[in-house]
């Protein structure tokens, strides 16, 4: 067997569907028609799943480090929201897709500011870049609204069949649908040739430039596609909530997606998805708790995992997972286990 | 011509606070190459550590600053010592995760106990009013803030520059290695360090609350004007840092003067614009490590 050839059978084994995985989307499927009165918190976790989805792209397969990905979903949520609010495009899939666009042009442009510099200046950058559209929407308060957000917004039925109810039922299973066709497309990329390149990029930028890897285009490509999903978050926020103000740019936003992103684990792309199950669980949690002083126990998760270290926790959880596969399936654990540390 | 001077006087006087601020921060974060974003909410216990002392014990303004310092310097050196000194060799995005886990940590804290709404510390009226210099109105409170922070800037180029603490820290900073081969004790002189810029910062939100605002979101608002004065200004000396600082408060109180309706974004498109022409700084020295 030739080395090529080897490499790419390697390829096709780690991109196969797991049972796990089938599992895992059985489960979410259940848990639709299981719990009828939670739709609006359950479209919440979508939401937030898609937009972690989004910086595991860039973070746990790229390697990039962004302190204001929460631009991208706010371009993509005023976006949608004027589509809607001046009637530009009535139907909701199509102005959905046209909110991604935008935030992935969005996200093109700036690329170019992200890939140059090391960790701190991409951090200084992507920050500045939230706080600067934050400070635009509100200058610009004649098309956003300003401080009191975009009002009146009247969603058209998607697809002219389904009109969104107050329940949050056509709402959630949107969001759903959406987030289902968008994982199965990163999935497929990240498991692209293309994707392979990245992981090469994000373990050793220098080596992989030396075998031969475009490492700045191959860059520019997944922070576009990344702000494309992003926008996308942001208009489902929009979509179904009929809402946009200026917090959809927050810095706290940007901050608790990372928090999302590290308690489900980078570089797996369900990670996302998990940690906005755990994230929202949580911060109901704490908000029953101490209503107005919830921040400060999110804070302490965060300071505890990075404390304890996140690939120990990630052990931690898989353990009994594990253990129960490795009894009844007498092989090797199959659930995926979170690639350890990003630098 | 007159407003135009005491703008400028204004614009100095609110750099010059933000880099006592800041410039322990230029330390953790230039040279120490940690990523602290919670920086601000050591500025933050300072300022309240002095509303607490003056408004409610009743002390006199200028006995509470420096328990302001010493108060920060003890909350930082507590913390290096049991926390920040394992994240030194860890991943930026483990240290970022870490500190805006502190800031979201203390801004809750600061709101359970001290309340959300913004305090005011009790000015001596020797501070209050404007005098008339050449015919420019000069506020007495910035005046006193443009001489501390003016001495202390000379007070830390001259620490760095003559004592022995400094060789040591500039060895220390320049090669960790060699420094310990050469029996410096390189965490003791970064403790020391974290810690007297952590009382600097909080000597800085002490003076800073009459200006800037006290409130328990400080670490957040003003997080990016620290990491800008330190990103900008570079790491290699304090002049750096100190000139950043003085540019951003002028550019800052001429916008909002000026042109209010884009004061923010004017600050961060220099930003970005200076950082992709310079990735390491304005002043800066070599590729960061």
């Amino acid at each position: 067997m030739s080395a090529l050839s080897d490499v790419s059978t390697h390829a096709m084994a780690g991109a196969r569907w797991r049972i796990s995985e089938v599992a895992f989307w059985v489960l979410v499927l259940a848990c639709a028609f299981l719990f009828p009165s939670r739709y609006l918190i359950m479209t919440d976790i979508v939401r937030l799943g898609l937009f972690a989805l989004s910086l595991d792209l860039i973070l746990g397969y790229a390697g990039i480090v962004s302190l204001g990905h929460a631009a991208f979903f706010g371009v993509g949520a005023y976006s949608a929201g004027l589509l809607a609010l001046h009637g530009i495009i009535n139907e909701p899939v199509i102005a959905l897709v046209a909110a991604g666009l935008v935030a992935a042009v969005l996200g093109f442009l700036t690329s170019f500011l992200v890939i140059r510099g090391v960790d701190l200046t991409r951090l200084m950058v992507t920050l500045g870049i939230a706080l600067l559209l934050e400070a635009l929407a509100e200058r610009f308060s004649d098309i956003t609204g300003g401080t009191d957000g975009l009002q009146g917004i009247e969603m058209q039925p998607i697809l002219g069949l389904f009109a969104f109810d107050m329940f949050g039922k056509t709402g959630f299973f949107y969001s759903l649908i959406v987030l289902f066709v968008l994982f199965l497309l990163a999935r497929r990329v990240v498991h692209s040739p293309f994707g392979l390149s990245l992981r090469a990029i994000k373990n050793n930028p220098l080596r992989a430039a030396a075998i031969g890897v475009p490492v700045n285009s191959r860059l520019i490509a997944v922070y576009t596609l990344a702000a494309f999903y992003a926008g996308i978050a942001g208009a489902l926020f929009t979509q179904t909530t009929a809402l946009a103000s200026l917090d959809v740019f927050s810095f706290e936003r940007s901050a608790d997606l990372m928090l999302v992103l590290v308690i489900g684990g980078t570089g797996y792309l369900y990670g996302g998805l998990i940690g906005a199950v755990v994230f929202k669980m949580l911060q109901e949690l704490f908000q029953s708790i101490t209503p107005q002083y919830w921040l400060f126990w999110i804070g302490l998760v965060l300071v505890v995992i990075v404390m304890v270290g996140r690939a120990r926790i990630h052990r931690w959880v898989l353990f009994v997972p594990n253990l129960v596969i490795r009894q009844f399936a007498g092989r090797k654990a199959a659930v995926a286990v979170p690639e350890s540390d990003v630098s | 011509m007159a407003s135009i001077l005491t703008n400028l006087f204004d614009g100095v006087a609110y750099g010059m606070l933000l880099f006592v601020l800041a410039c322990g921060l230029a330390v953790t974060l230039g040279l120490m190459n940690f990523v602290n974003l919670a920086h601000g909410a050591f500025a933050m216990a300072g300022g309240y550590i002095c509303a607490v002392l003056v408004n409610q014990s009743g002390w006199p303004f200028f006995a509470a600053l420096p328990l302001a310092f010493l108060g920060s310097a003890a909350i930082g050196i507590a913390l290096e010592r049991t926390l920040y000194r394992h994240l030194y060799s860890r991943s930026h995005l483990d240290q970022v995760l870490f500190s805006i886990g502190l800031v979201f940590m203390s801004v809750a804290a600061v709101d359970y106990i001290m309340g959300s709404s913004r305090v005011f510390i009790k000015l001596p009226a020797a501070l209050e009013g404007q005098i008339d210099l050449f015919g420019v109105g000069i506020g007495r409170y910035r005046l006193m803030i443009v001489v501390i922070c003016g001495l202390l800037t000379l007070a830390l180029q001259l620490i760095l520059a003559k004592t022995r603490f400094g060789s040591r820290l500039r060895a220390a900073v320049d090669d960790p290695r060699a420094a310990i081969g050469l029996g410096i004790n390189v965490p003791q002189v970064f403790a020391f360090t974290f810690a007297f810029g952590c009382g600097l910062a909080g000597l800085g939100g002490a003076l800073s609350a009459e200006i800037l605002g006290l409130d328990p979101y400080f670490p957040l608002k003003f997080m990016i004007y620290f990491l800008i004065v330190v990103t900008v200004g570079g790491s290699s000396s304090i002049t750096g840092p100190f000139l950043a600082s003085l540019l951003l408060g002028i550019a800052d109180v001429a916008g909002k003067y000026y042109v209010p309706k884009v004061g923010p974004f004017v600050i961060y498109t220099v930003m970005i614009v200076i950082l992709l022409c310079r990735p390491n700084g304005l002043f800066g020295r070599t590729a960061a490590r």
